[in-house]
């Protein structure tokens, strides 16, 4: 793109606004004048609510809705992937019944991938899909999985053949959640918080229509989700943020977005609260501590560092390319941060750290700091799994000797799971 | 800020690279590095005026190609990478910059195109036996002849020692207190002859021959001043601040050109009836190197970036650059060695000729600790 056409884009987009943003539109009614002009998903095809324009652009005219505070498409929660996925491989019908209402956050979504038996294997799910009498019969269980207790919809990774070679044998599903099959159960964590569900599968029901993609193909869509799900673990993906202005349209994000996010107030915790650093190391009098001033600046180091290869990744992915195997250094990074940064609390706030709750430091933020981020390098890939991912895939290590891709899935062992 | 460099600096880049492939192969490194000049002069005639190096962040009107700290960036990550055995660091990053950075006008037209064309090799002289890099270590005295006003002669006497290239300089640039200053205060620069009275010079044993060290004694040594009396001691420090820049930038380059060395290895080690790089224990290792050495590029990048763009706290980078450099570069020469096992702890393989670069470079211009400890204050304040 040429400067001059970014100027236009600019002032076309600006112009658009200034004629139509209204705070005190309702929330669905705005988006879906978004959907309408194309500026709410502009990197989206034309034919489906966007302009078809690139990364670049499209985060161009994302500051010029922040620059005059206009409420944007429905961002949160798992709807992203659900579009992601279904722009890449949905059929007509599954774009038009659902992409729409996805934006102006109608409708909720999860994904239904990993298993109690198959985490990092996630091609082991052994959750079952049957053909029976011409529809589709789910039995099995989900686990881990978010907003599952208000979603509408769900991502639906399950078996359709066990005589093929595991990863052939899967397919890809859009379930409808609301259903008497689907039993939706909260699982509590390590730091007391129920964040994500078990999701039990007795006899569910889904229309053959809402296969996506080929019979078979499950394996391949899923990495299209999962690719997407990474790209957003390189730190750079915010959360929406509330504001308190007057304006129906604020009120009712606001509300969708307290909603959503309830579950996850301790997500900013799990990544290690950097920005607390000097701050608690400034109240505790540790700040002159020469010890700790080295491990405050290993942290900073680790912390800058990853966000800047974070910018560099994202200014090659500017250039041209698909969003490639540089997510896992991203994620990978994360986790060396999260793990530091408890670390560094730990030094600071000293005999504190034995305490939780309303004891312990700033109301409890510094104990839901410790017992959160474990997380960062388990969830979404563990760190080993992100490191076989870098090694295979950008440094062209040999893969691991296997043992469950040459035979049929039927005899491949496996967890045994009550 | 830009994250990424433009196609003209990638071209710029591919063909040093490749210059530097064909001119620095490990066997032209081993050769050079039992010499006492440590550099061949063809090589080094290229380097200075066929590709003007080394005169590629000096601005034009004193000879050089006017270019910037990314530039200069991508040259010594290029050097570092081919662990080219030439005098660059001292004449162009430290002894130039130096001089930019202090000297007046009509210093700087007289001692910058002989450093930009290469017909003279500089240093700077900076550090003395008490291994300390900051103002308060100096101890040698320059006392003026005259009244003290500038244009007198000045005479010094104290030792210099880890002084990069000094054997081989012709041009000193000395750090001098007045006699009784202390920390900032009383500091200057001075230019010295090598080939001064009263100086002595004497080659020190390096552990990293690629990178030659001199330990220099000054009995009365007649010096001129550069720059204001009395005023070195800011112009020395962005001196410094710079040069710790562009030695993370020649440090990531030695350690990317290690972590492939490593990766290439495992690939070729056949034990146990597979590549040594199909075992999870290696390829783990790999990983975490990778992460590692691209999160030092990235420190490396940007505070080049930041130096050229002037950015207010372009000095905290600098040392987180120069503390990230430093632990990733020797960390990363730590794990090839290990990769290689019992054959990387042989002279015949060429990790060590690296391994001895990171540790020579992770104590130069002062180790992570330092920097850390610098870039807390930095950032604090």
């Amino acid at each position: 793109m040429t400067e001059q056409t970014e100027d236009e884009i600019r002032s076309e987009v600006r112009a658009w606004l200034e004629a139509n943003w209204d705070s005190n539109l309702g929330l669905v009614e705005w988006r879906l004048k978004l959907a309408d002009s194309g500026w709410g998903v502009p990197t989206w095809p034309t034919e489906w609510y966007g302009k078809g324009l690139s990364d670049g652009l499209g985060r161009m005219i994302d500051e010029e809705f922040g620059r005059v505070g206009a409420v944007t498409v429905a961002r949160t929660g798992i709807r992203n992937l659900a579009a992601a996925t279904i722009l890449a491989h949905g059929s007509t019908m599954h774009k038009e019944k659902f992409l729409l209402r996805i934006l102006t956050g109608e409708d909720s979504w999860c994904q239904l991938f990993s298993e109690p038996g198959s985490g990092s294997d996630l091609a082991g799910a052994t959750t079952r899909a049957d053909m029976k009498g011409n529809k589709w019969v789910v039995n099995g269980q989900k686990v881990w999985t978010t907003s599952a207790h208000h979603a509408q919809y769900g991502l639906l990774l399950a078996r359709t053949d066990w005589d093929v070679a595991k990863h052939k044998g899967l397919s890809y599903f859009i379930l409808d959640i609301e259903q008497d099959g689907v039993d939706v159960q909260p699982l509590r964590q390590m730091n007391g918080h129920a964040s994500f569900n078990q999701v039990f599968f007795t006899d569910a029901v889904i229309e053959p229509e809402f296969l996506v993609s080929e019979l078979g193909d499950g394996w391949k869509v899923a990495t299209t989700t999962l690719m997407n799900e990474r790209r957003g673990a390189d730190g750079l993906n915010k959360y929406a943020k509330a504001t308190d202005q007057p304006g129906r349209a604020y009120v009712e994000e606001a509300e969708e977005i307290a909603h959503q996010l309830e579950p996850y107030k301790w997500y900013p915790q799990r990544a290690g609260r950097v920005d607390l650093v000097i701050q608690r190391a400034r109240e505790t009098g540790k700040l002159d501590d020469p010890t700790v001033r080295q491990e405050i600046a290993k942290l900073l180091t680790l912390s800058k560092t990853t966000q800047w290869t974070a910018m560099r990744a994202r200014a090659a992915q500017e250039q041209g390319g698909p969003p490639g195997p540089e997510g896992s250094l991203g994620k990978l990074s994360a986790s060396n941060v999260a793990r530091k940064a408890a670390l560094v609390h730990t030094m600071l706030s000293g005999a504190d750290s034995m305490l939780t709750g309303d004891d312990s430091p700033l109301e409890g933020v510094i104990a839901e700091i410790l017992v959160s981020t474990p997380a960062t390098s388990i969830a979404g890939g563990t760190d080993e799994i992100q490191k076989n991912i870098i090694s295979e895939r950008v440094l062209k290590l040999p893969k691991e000797t296997r043992f469950d891709t040459d035979r049929p899935f039927r005899e491949v062992p496996r967890n045994i799971v009550e | 800020m830009n994250f990424n460099f433009t196609e003209e600096q990638q071209e710029f880049r591919l063909v040093l690279r490749r210059f530097l492939e064909d001119k620095s192969p490990t066997t032209e490194v081993r050769r050079l590095m039992e010499t006492d000049e440590g550099c061949d002069p063809e090589v080094w005639r290229q380097v200075c005026q066929d590709l003007g190096l080394t005169g590629v962040h000096i601005p034009e009107a004193y000879g050089g190609q006017g270019f910037g700290f990314v530039e200069l960036g991508i040259v010594l990550e290029e050097m570092g990478r081919a662990l080219l055995c030439a005098p660059y660091f001292a004449s162009t990053v430290l002894a130039a910059t130096a001089i930019l950075n202090a000297g007046t006008e009509e210093q700087k037209v007289t001692y910058l195109p002989p450093i930009a064309a290469g017909d003279v090799i500089a240093t700077l002289a900076f550090t003395e036996d008490n291994g300390r890099w900051d103002n308060d270590g100096v101890e040698m005295t320059a006392t003026a002849s005259g009244g003290g006003t500038s244009g007198d002669s000045y005479t010094l006497n104290g030792t210099k020692s880890f002084v990069l290239d000094g054997a081989t300089a012709s041009q000193i640039v000395v750090l001098a207190r007045k006699p009784g200053s202390t920390g900032d205060v009383g500091l200057s620069l001075f230019m010295v002859a090598a080939d001064a009275d009263g100086l002595d010079c004497r080659k020190l044993k390096s552990m990293d021959p690629t990178r030659k060290l001199a330990r220099l004694e000054f009995k009365n040594v007649s010096a001129a001043l550069i720059g204001e009396e009395g005023g070195a001691a800011v112009p020395f420090g962005r001196t410094i601040d710079q040069a710790a820049v562009c030695l993370a930038n020649e440090m990531v380059g030695g350690a990317d050109k290690l972590r492939e060395t490593a990766v290439d290895y495992t690939l070729l080690r056949v034990q146990f009836g597979r590549a040594i790089g199909s075992f999870q224990a290696i390829k783990h290792k790999a990983a975490d190197m990778l992460l590692e050495v691209e999160s030092a590029k990235s420190a490396a990048y940007y505070a080049a970036e930041a130096l050229d763009d002037d950015a207010e706290d372009w000095p905290a980078v600098a040392s987180l650059a120069k503390a990230c450099a430093s632990d990733t570069y020797m960390q990363t020469a730590i794990v090839t060695t290990q990769m290689h096992g019992g054959i990387g702890f042989t002279w015949d393989n060429d990790t060590h000729l690296w391994f001895k670069r990171a540790k020579s470079s992770e104590a130069f211009l002062g180790d992570s600790h330092h920097h850390r400890e610098l870039m807390m204050q930095r950032w604090q304040d």
